[in-house]
């Protein structure tokens, strides 16, 4: 003992490699155990789509991807093939029509109002800004039912699905944040150069503050293509059925055909998932940003 | 980057570079008003004001496209939910349903956030690929989640968990009703709620994490605090604040539960009495039995409850430091 540690000192320094190489199989042993965990479902999802139903639940065999086909999903589009049932397409077209103008209409409605908040004086300007930050407290589950209320006459339209989730106080809050780093020379430059606010804040601030554009659009863009509450009390037309509505009612078919049902869940969520894997950086940049201080 | 670059330029051109932000509007007086008005327009009407109307409507009896005008009745529809036999042990057990999964989604989810924060802060090689899988589920609508996990629950032996249960236990494991059965009802949306909505903590978690400054850990170690004496005296008092912060927003996610278990409660496939929340019970009576006076007051004390929530948490977050 007492040779190896005074003659050796090499020695030490292997044993507590040895000890870090354990650590990191052991670290890697967790990470692929929990991976497995988050995986697994989505595995489940898109195998079984490409699998005969009967096969779907059929144990742990339920995981092997054997006797693969496209027929589920010419099975979701011959299912839904008629004005009492829906159209796969046009599910997604509601949905992608929704989505789309709920996205764009609050990047320039919150947006302009977190900048007249963040850099333009005016008077009431500071109670209302703190309104807005009070209202963020309050979730949509809140006030669904008396909205429905006030507009059940507008039940079975696709405006009706969208108009309600532009404007979004924690949007405004969030661009407000990105809005306050903005350097004061910069509106200063715009407005020698002549430009009326309206340009500054499109030709100078929106350019250089595209990351709170970014953030904002992918956390309304996750929010609205989930959206399933709203359609709930707002939709019973199969003609204007979102995709996470239609989801629900076809899942529910009797007898269940579980291979259509998850081929319609993965062209629900694929395009999605395409996206995410492109542009993870930026989800991920956008749900820590999302996280400023309330 | 380029956001410097841009910077630099414009400051170059600008001689002096005075501060003087806001005021260089000043010619256009209205600019700041008509900017924020299309948004608080919406705010008003979507928000604010069936807020109020919520108020009003649960001192009223009122249905929706009834002939009957509605009633003013007090606060009938609140002693109601309180004393009623059939409504108040309803509403009871929605509530008691809203208060267990925050009892147990709030402490679990925050903790396996951190967990998987730490998990993942490691420069490992392949660590690219482990996240992306962790993260996957965060794109993921809840009403598909549910329909996936329904499956995976799905009773009999031929459902995923109970062969997977099965295969690990040899055989000895018989088969159980996940989503059927009472005990088990709530525990199952919980673990698919996890699964679904954790990884959007966890990355909050980890932006903080990241932000801790090494200079901390550096310290610590000089002073021969071993991995563990460092995580609960640098790491954890570093992100106690977005620790509350991803507290809060699982405490108020808990009491919003709505999605997954209508649908399933919908599809037959869930014990309805042990996975009704405040949310499911506000739409079927407002919604499908068109008690809407009655919802309105659900929908009030739902409110004052995530209310509650928010001031408590924020209150613990400005003691130290602030958030």
């Amino acid at each position: 003992m007492t040779i190896s540690k005074s003659l050796n000192p090499g020695r030490r320094g292997g044993s507590m490699k040895r000890t870090r190489r354990w650590q990191t199989a052991l670290h890697y042993l967790i990470l692929a155990a929990v991976s497995l965990f988050f995986f697994l479902p989505v595995y489940y999802l898109i195998v079984g789509s490409f699998r005969p139903s009967s096969e779907v639940l059929s144990g742990i065999s339920g995981f092997v991807p054997t006797n693969l086909s496209f027929d589920n999903y010419t099975g979701v589009f011959e299912h839904l093939s008629s004005e009492a049932t829906g159209y796969f397409g046009q599910f997604a077209a509601v949905s992608i029509i929704v989505t789309t103008v709920v996205v764009a209409g609050s990047l320039v409605v919150n947006s302009m109002a977190a900048y007249s908040f963040a850099r333009m004086q005016w008077r009431g300007k500071k109670v209302l800004f703190l309104l807005v930050i009070v209202l963020t407290i309050i979730p949509f589950e809140a006030v669904a039912l008396p909205l429905y209320f006030m507009f059940s006459s507008q039940r079975d339209t696709v405006y009706i699905q969208a108009i309600p989730f532009i404007a979004n106080a924690f949007s405004i809050f969030l661009f407000y944040t990105f809005f306050l780093d903005v350097p004061g020379e910069i509106e200063e430059a715009a407005r020698l150069d002549g430009a009326g606010p309206l340009r500054t804040f499109f030709q100078v601030v929106v350019p250089i503050t595209k990351p709170a554009f970014a953030t904002v659009a992918i956390l309304t863009f996750l929010a609205q293509w989930g959206s399933y509450l709203w359609p709930v009390l707002m939709v019973s037309d199969p003609t204007v059925r979102p995709l996470p509505l239609a989801i629900s009612i076809f899942q529910n078919q009797q007898p269940p055909e579980w291979g259509q049902v998850l081929a319609f869940g993965t062209m629900f969520i694929v395009p999605v998932l395409a996206v995410f894997l492109i542009f993870q950086r930026w989800f991920v940049a956008s749900i820590s940003s999302s996280a400023v201080k309330g | 980057m380029t956001t410097q670059t841009q910077t630099q330029q414009i400051q170059a051109t600008t001689v002096p570079a005075r501060r003087r932000s806001a005021a260089g509007l000043s010619g256009h007086r209205f600019a700041g008003p008509l900017f924020a008005s299309p948004a608080l327009l919406g705010l008003a009407i979507f928000l604010v004001a069936p807020f109020v109307l919520a108020l009003v409507l649960s001192f009223y009896r009122v249905q929706l496209n009834s002939p009957r005008p509605a009633r003013f009745v007090g606060f009938e529809q609140y002693s109601r939910l309180f004393t009623d036999p059939d409504l108040a042990a309803a509403f009871g057990n929605a509530l008691l349903n809203n208060f267990t999964f925050a009892l147990i989604v709030v402490p679990v989810q925050t903790v396996l956030a951190l967990a998987l924060a730490v998990l993942v802060n490691r420069k490992l090689r392949g660590m690219v690929i482990f996240r992306t899988f962790i993260f996957m589920p965060l794109v993921f609508p809840l009403a598909l989640t549910a329909v996936i996990w329904r499956l995976i629950y799905s009773r009999g032996d031929q459902g995923l968990l109970n062969a997977i249960l099965g295969l690990f236990s040899g055989g000895s494991f018989t088969s159980h009703d996940w989503l059927g059965d009472p005990s088990t009802a709530l525990g199952s949306i919980i673990v698919m709620s996890i699964w679904q909505s954790v990884s959007f903590q966890m990355i909050i978690v980890l932006a903080a994490l990241q932000s801790v400054p090494t200079e901390l850990y550096e310290a610590a170690s000089l002073d021969r605090a071993n991995k563990w004496a460092q995580f609960l005296n640098v790491t954890v008092p570093g992100i106690r604040n977005t620790l509350i912060f991803v507290a809060l927003i699982t405490t108020i996610f808990s009491f919003r539960l709505f999605d997954q278990v209508y649908l399933l409660s919908r599809s037959g496939s869930v014990d309805r009495a042990s996975t009704e929340t405040v949310m499911t019970q506000i739409i079927n009576t407002g919604f499908d039995n068109n008690n809407v006076g009655q919802a309105a007051a659900m929908t009030v004390i739902f409110m004052l409850i995530i209310t509650v929530i928010a001031i408590i948490q924020r209150a613990a977050a400005r003691q130290r430091g602030g958030v």
